[in-house]
């Protein structure tokens, strides 16, 4: 198959960018998006130019690394990670346009790879659970029911990929902060710092300088987990509740 | 961008809150949820004119002097009419205000690149827009109806019924106003349901019926303020009575 790509060349942050129209000649259908890159930059650097930079690590849809905006649509076309991502699903002869995620908070390093770690920023703010050393506790003496611990793990499988912020019209990261809130808020592992968790992963998620939410629901349809956006409801449920009365909050946490 | 530590303690509660996007948007949905009510009421409201002309002593006048004398003689006279008004143009500052500040947030977030397109609807895409014009709207229907500004058609202080008659014999005037409410439709059908996702009252297995809801009351309000300026026009509902009475003393002079 042939492809025309319009793929945005960045040399260093800060660059202003353009797209460089570079054929991709002679690719195999089931050849995955960034195979397909692969078989680009080997002939880019046979030419003596400069290989494209993209993201990618595990390719099996489960790392979150790969960050490619084709034809406006975060990872691609099929609601699935870039590196699931096949040539077949395009049509031969077509021109795709590729370019790295859009957001303010997600400054392009060079090419297609953008600086994701106001996400990582967000998960040290309070995407974790505080924990005694020692003896391993009595795993009866925590119990979770089975709907608590599916509505977590529905969350949980965020991958972080950061798909929803480039999808979001306002380039919010309330779907991968709420999911992240849902996950930890819900089990009893999460209750200690459940109202700090919120307010200060919100607080950071807005210091980021993120947008918020209004409810288009893009984001959901863009994560190739294909995490609810009742988690962002989730979400606005904790922050309302932990400002509301923190001291209720804590009287819940000494209570579980 | 990052605040320190004792920048972060010194915001609690209140401010906190407006400081936020999340406590910002709770500010939009609180104060949308005020305008709403207001809508409701209005709407319901002017379904009295749809009574008639009533010979010379229609009800929608007994009803607006009605809505001037609550509370008499316990409270002075417009008092309620009057927090009401103040109530609804606070709820309007903070909502067009929030709005603004939000809208500015997430431009400046987006970095300049549109997004493309994946699924929003209709009414969820134009809330800006529609809300755009309902201000511009409400606006104009202030200067027509509340302070007789906007005087195309004769207007006379407390003759709402004939007020309204003449305003809306207007193929214009009519336009107008089903515009303006279908607008409002729209705005309702995705803002009524988003305040609340933003209040957090959402829940997986309601949320079905909650947009369903949305769409519900925004069709009713819309259906319930198009009926007064459709009837009018139509000829459904009578001229007034002084108007009336005065052609017939025409038909007879002849």
């Amino acid at each position: 198959m042939n492809f025309t790509l319009e793929i945005w060349r960045q040399d260093y942050p800060g660059d202003e960018g353009r797209y460089e129209r570079i054929e991709a000649t002679e690719i195999d259908a089931e050849a995955s998006f960034l195979e397909m890159l692969d078989q680009v930059n080997e002939r880019l650097i046979a030419r003596g130019g400069r290989a494209v930079a993209f993201d990618s690590d595990c390719r099996e849809g489960i790392c979150g690394a790969c960050s490619l905006t084709i034809d406006g649509l975060p990872h691609g076309p099929q609601q699935v990670t870039t590196c699931q991502t096949y040539m077949r699903d395009f049509e031969d002869g077509q021109t795709i346009r590729v370019e790295p995620f859009r957001n303010n908070s997600f400054p392009v390093l060079r090419d297609l790879v953008t600086d994701r770690s106001a996400l990582d920023r967000i998960i040290e703010a309070g995407g974790f659970i505080s924990t005694t050393t020692g003896p391993q506790p009595d795993p009866n003496s925590m119990p979770v029911n089975p709907e608590t611990q599916q509505k977590a793990m529905d969350a949980a499988i965020c991958i972080g990929c950061g798909a929803c912020v480039a999808a979001c019209p306002n380039g919010a990261a309330m779907l991968f902060t709420g999911a992240k809130v849902t996950h930890l808020n819900l089990l009893p592992q999460g209750q200690a710092e459940r109202g700090e968790r919120t307010r200060s992963m919100v607080r950071q998620m807005d210091e980021e300088g993120f947008g918020g939410c209004t409810n288009f629901g893009e984001c959901s349809r863009a994560c190739p987990q294909e995490i609810s956006i009742d988690v962002i409801g989730m979400l606005n449920r904790e922050y309302r509740r932990a400002v509301r009365d923190e001291k209720k909050a804590r009287a819940k946490m000494i209570a579980q | 961008m990052l605040v320190t530590d004792s920048k972060r303690a010194r915001r609690t509660g209140l401010r906190e809150l407006w400081d936020s996007s999340i406590g910002k948007k709770i500010a939009v949905a609180v104060s949308g949820a005020i305008l709403v009510a207001y809508v409701v009421l209005h709407m319901l409201g002017n379904l009295n004119s749809l009574y008639g002309p009533g010979g010379g002593d229609a009800r929608v006048d007994d009803y607006s002097h009605w809505l001037r004398d609550f509370g008499e003689p316990l409270l002075p006279h417009a008092f309620v009419l009057w927090a009401i008004r103040v109530l609804l143009l606070a709820a309007l500052v903070i909502h067009v205000t929030a709005i603004v500040q939000l809208r500015a947030r997430n431009r400046a977030a987006r970095g300049g690149h549109q997004a493309r397109r994946i699924g929003r609807t209709f009414s969820s895409a134009t809330t800006m827009v529609t809300g755009t014009l309902l201000l511009a709207f409400v606006v104009f229907h202030i200067m027509q109806f509340t302070t007789l500004t906007i005087d195309v058609t004769p207007l006379e202080e407390g003759a709402v019924y004939a007020n309204l008659y003449h305003a809306f014999q207007e193929w214009y005037f009519v336009l107008l106003y089903v515009a303006a409410v279908g607008a409002l439709g729209f705005h309702l059908r995705h803002g009524v349901w988003s305040a609340f996702q933003t209040l957090g009252l959402d829940r997986p297995e309601r949320n079905q019926q909650l947009r369903r809801g949305a769409g519900a009351l925004a069709v009713i309000v819309v259906l319930g303020f198009i009926l007064v300026p459709i009837c009018f026009w139509t000829g459904v509902l009578d001229a007034p009575a002084e108007a009336s009475a005065q052609a017939s003393a025409v038909v007879v002079n002849r």
